[in-house]
C-alpha cells in the first residue's frame, strides 16, 4: 500500500530539500506566526512517527494519540509542578510513551491486521479514561500554565524564536533518525514484514520482535512530539489523548503520502494549517471537512501529495 | 433489607438490569459488525454513527412528523438501511480489492462527516426522547422494581439478535450468505447476484444499528457523539468475542454488559475501562477471542 521513494536521491529532490530547509530556517523572520509553526512541526514529528509504523511496517495503530497525550501530561506536570528543567521533562515524557508503547505493543501484536487497529484503539481509549480520572491531569480542564523554562539552563525558551529553532532541531533529528532506521538492515526487515509477513517468518525472522520494536520506537517519537507540544503551547488537554486525534494522524499521513519520508510532515502541516484557517470561518464544519478529506484520500488519492509528486516525477523522467 | 457484600440487593439488581440493557445494545451492534465483516471484510467504523442516526430519525419522526415510537421502530431502520445501501454503493464498493485497513479508514471518515453534520444541525448538548406511553411506569416484581421500558428494550433487542441468528444460521437465504462469506466467486458462479447480496448485507447491518438507536433513544441523552463513544467499546467486545460466530457476538455482548453493571456496583471508577481490561486478559490468554477461530 505504499510507493517507493527511491527517486528521492535524484538531484531535483536535493534542490527541493534545500529550499524547504532554508524556508524553515527563515520562516519566523518572514512573518509566519512562530507558535503556529511550532505546533505544526510537533504534529509533523507525530505523523512521521506514525508513518514509521503504518508506512514502513504495515501496522495501523488507531490509538497513537494516547502516547502523544500521556507524554504531554507527564512533561507538563513534571515541568510545572515538580519543577523539572524542560529537557528532563521531555526525556521523561518520551520514556513514558515508550513504556506505554511496550505494554500496548505486547498485547496488540498478538492480533494482526484489522484486529490490531481495533485493539490499539480500545487500549488507547482505556488510557484516555485513565487520563480523565487521574487527579494530576486536571480532568476536563486539562493541565494549564506549563512554563517553558530554560533549556540546559542556557537557552531561554520563553522567547518564541529560540523555542522555534529548538523545535526545528528536534524535528530534523527525528526526521533523519527515521530515514536512518528505514534504510538500516532492520528497516529492510520491517518492509519485508509489511510486504509479506508469512514469508518473513519463513525466512527465520522473529517477526513479533521486529514489530514490537517498531511500535516502541514509533510511540517514543509520538511521545516526544507530545512533550514538546506541551512546552510550546503551555498546556496539555484531553484532546491530546482523544481518539479523534488518533484518526487525524492517520489522515495527515495518508494525505501527505503513506510510506514516503516527507509525506507525513507535509500532511501534518496541511491539516494543521487547514484547521487553523477554517476554525474561525466554518466553525463546527471542520469535522465534516476533515471527514470528507479522509473519504477523498481513501477513494481517489491513496498515494498522497508527496506520493503523487514522486510518481509524476518518475513519469516525467521516463 | 437484604445485602450482598454490603451492597443492598436492590441496587445490585438495578445495576445488573442497566448492564443487561447496555449489553443488549453491545450485542446488536457487534452482531451487525460481525455480519458486515464476514461478507465485506470491512470493519465498519460508521456503525456508531448509524446507530446515532437511527436515534435521531426516531426523534425527528416524533418532533416534526408526529409519528409515534412504534412507527419510528419501523421507519428508522428502513432509513438507516437505505443510508447504508447508499454508502456501500457509492464508496465501499470501490475498496474490495484493497487492504481491509482502507475500509476502516473510509468508514471512519464517513462517521466524521455524519457526526459533523448532525452536530451542526442539532448542537452537541443533546435531545430527550420520551418513553412511549404504554411502556411508562414500572412493575414491582417483589424483589425489585422493573421499569417497563427497560424490560421491553431487553426483550426487543434480544429478539432482533435471535431473529438475525435464525435468518443467517437456519434459512436458505442465510446459507447463501454464509457461502458468500466463504467463497464469493463460487457463489457468483451459481448465479447468485453477489454484489446485490453485499449491498443488502451492509444495509441489513446498518438497519440493525438504526434499530438499536431507536430502542436506545428513550433511555439515553441523544447527542451526535453518542455513537462514537459506544463504538469503541463495541470494538473491544468484538475483539473479545472474535468475529467468527453470530451467537458468540450476542453472548459476549450481553455478558460484558452485565459485567460492566457489576463493576458499577463494586468499583465504579473502573466501570469505564472494565471491558478494555477484559479485552487485554482475553488477548493474553486466547488471542483469537472467546469464539474466534485461529487462522
Amino acid at each position: 500500500m505504499t510507493t517507493n521513494s527511491r527517486s528521492a536521491t535524484n538531484r531535483n529532490a536535493h534542490r527541493v530539500w534545500a529550499l524547504v530547509f532554508v524556508l524553515l530556517l527563515v520562516a519566523p523572520f518572514i512573518g509566519v506566526y512562530p507558535v503556529f509553526l511550532m505546533n505544526a512541526l510537533c504534529f509533523a514529528i507525530f505523523a512521521c512517527a506514525f508513518n514509521l509504523l503504518l508506512g514502513y511496517t504495515g501496522l495501523l495503530s488507531f490509538g497513537h494519540a494516547a502516547f502523544m497525550g500521556s507524554a504531554a501530561y507527564v512533561t507538563g506536570w513534571l515541568v510545572r509542578s515538580a519543577g523539572w528543567p524542560p529537557e528532563l521533562g521531555v526525556v521523561a515524557g518520551t520514556l513514558l510513551a515508550a513504556l506505554l508503547g511496550l505494554l500496548v505493543g505486547l498485547i496488540g501484536i498478538r492480533r494482526q491486521g484489522i484486529y490490531f487497529a481495533m485493539v490499539t484503539l480500545a487500549m488507547a481509549q482505556m488510557i484516555y479514561f485513565v487520563c480523565l480520572q487521574l487527579p494530576f491531569t486536571g480532568g476536563e480542564d486539562g493541565l494549564q500554565g506549563v512554563p517553558r523554562g530554560t533549556l540546559l539552563g542556557v537557552l531561554p525558551l520563553s522567547n518564541d524564536r529560540v523555542m522555534y529553532y529548538v523545535v526545528l532541531a528536534i524535528f530534523v533529528a527525528v526526521f533523519f533518525s527515521i530515514v536512518r532506521i528505514v534504510h538500516s538492515p532492520y528497516g529492510q526487515v520491517l518492509k519485508a514484514i509489511r510486504e509479506n509477513e508469512p514469508r518473513a517468518i519463513s525466512l527465520g525472522y522473529a517477526v513479533d520482535r521486529y514489530k514490537l520494536l517498531a511500535f516502541v520506537l514509533s510511540t517514543a517519537f509520538a511521545g516526544l512530539a507530545g512533550s514538546v507540544k506541551t512546552l510550546v503551547m503551555g498546556f496539555a488537554t484531553l484532546s491530546d489523548v482523544h481518539w479523534s486525534l488518533s484518526g487525524e494522524v492517520v489522515l495527515m499521513t495518508l494525505l501527505g503520502g503513506l510510506g514516503t519520508f516527507a509525506g507525513p510532515a507535509v500532511g501534518a502541516v496541511t491539516i494543521v494549517g487547514l484547521q487553523n484557517m477554517l476554525a474561525d470561518r466554518v466553525g463546527s464544519w471542520v469535522t465534516v471537512i476533515i471527514g470528507a478529506t479522509f473519504v477523498f484520500c481513501v477513494i481517489a488519492f491513496r498515494k498522497g501529495i508527496v506520493g503523487e509528486l514522486l510518481a509524476w516525477d518518475q513519469r516525467r523522467q521516463r | 433489607m437484604t445485602e450482598i457484600f454490603g451492597i443492598p440487593i436492590q441496587a445490585l439488581l438495578g445495576q445488573l438490569l442497566l448492564g443487561l440493557v447496555n449489553g443488549s445494545f453491545y450485542a446488536m451492534l457487534s452482531l451487525g459488525l460481525a455480519v458486515i465483516f464476514g461478507l465485506l471484510g470491512i470493519v465498519n467504523f460508521a456503525h456508531g454513527a448509524l446507530y446515532m442516526v437511527g436515534a435521531y430519525v426516531a426523534w425527528g419522526c416524533l418532533e416534526w412528523l408526529g409519528l409515534n415510537y412504534w412507527l419510528a421502530l419501523l421507519v428508522a431502520p428502513l432509513i438507516v438501511g437505505l443510508l447504508g445501501a447508499l454508502i456501500e454503493r457509492l464508496f465501499l464498493k470501490r475498496l474490495y480489492q484493497l487492504d481491509p485497513l482502507y475500509g476502516l479508514l473510509l468508514t471512519f471518515g464517513l462517521a466524521l462527516i455524519i457526526e459533523g453534520v448532525f452536530r451542526d444541525s442539532f448542537g452537541s448538548s443533546g435531545q430527550q426522547y420520551p418513553v412511549p406511553e404504554v411502556l411508562q411506569g414500572a412493575t414491582n416484581l417483589g424483589f425489585m422494581i422493573l421499569p417497563n421500558y427497560r424490560a421491553w428494550v431487553i426483550v426487543a433487542s434480544l429478539g432482533a439478535c435471535f431473529s438475525t441468528w435464525f435468518l443467517i444460521e437456519k434459512t436458505s437465504l442465510g446459507a447463501t450468505l454464509r457461502a458468500g462469506t466463504e467463497n464469493p466467486r463460487l457463489v457468483q458462479a451459481f448465479g447468485i447476484n453477489v454484489p446485490l447480496m453485499v449491498t443488502l448485507t451492509y444495509a441489513g447491518g446498518a438497519a440493525l444499528a438504526g434499530l438499536a438507536g431507536v430502542l436506545a433513544a428513550p433511555v439515553i441523552q441523544l447527542t451526535p457523539l453518542m455513537g462514537s463513544n459506544l463504538i469503541i467499546v463495541v470494538f473491544a467486545v468484538v475483539v473479545i468475542g472474535g468475529m467468527g460466530s453470530i451467537m458468540g457476538s450476542i453472548l459476549t455482548g450481553v455478558l460484558l454488559g452485565l459485567l460492566e453493571g457489576l463493576t458499577k456496583v463494586f468499583y465504579p471508577e473502573a466501570s469505564n475501562i472494565v471491558v478494555f481490561v477484559i479485552m487485554v486478559i482475553v488477548l493474553v490468554l486466547r488471542p483469537a477471542g472467546l469464539f474466534g477461530k485461529e487462522k
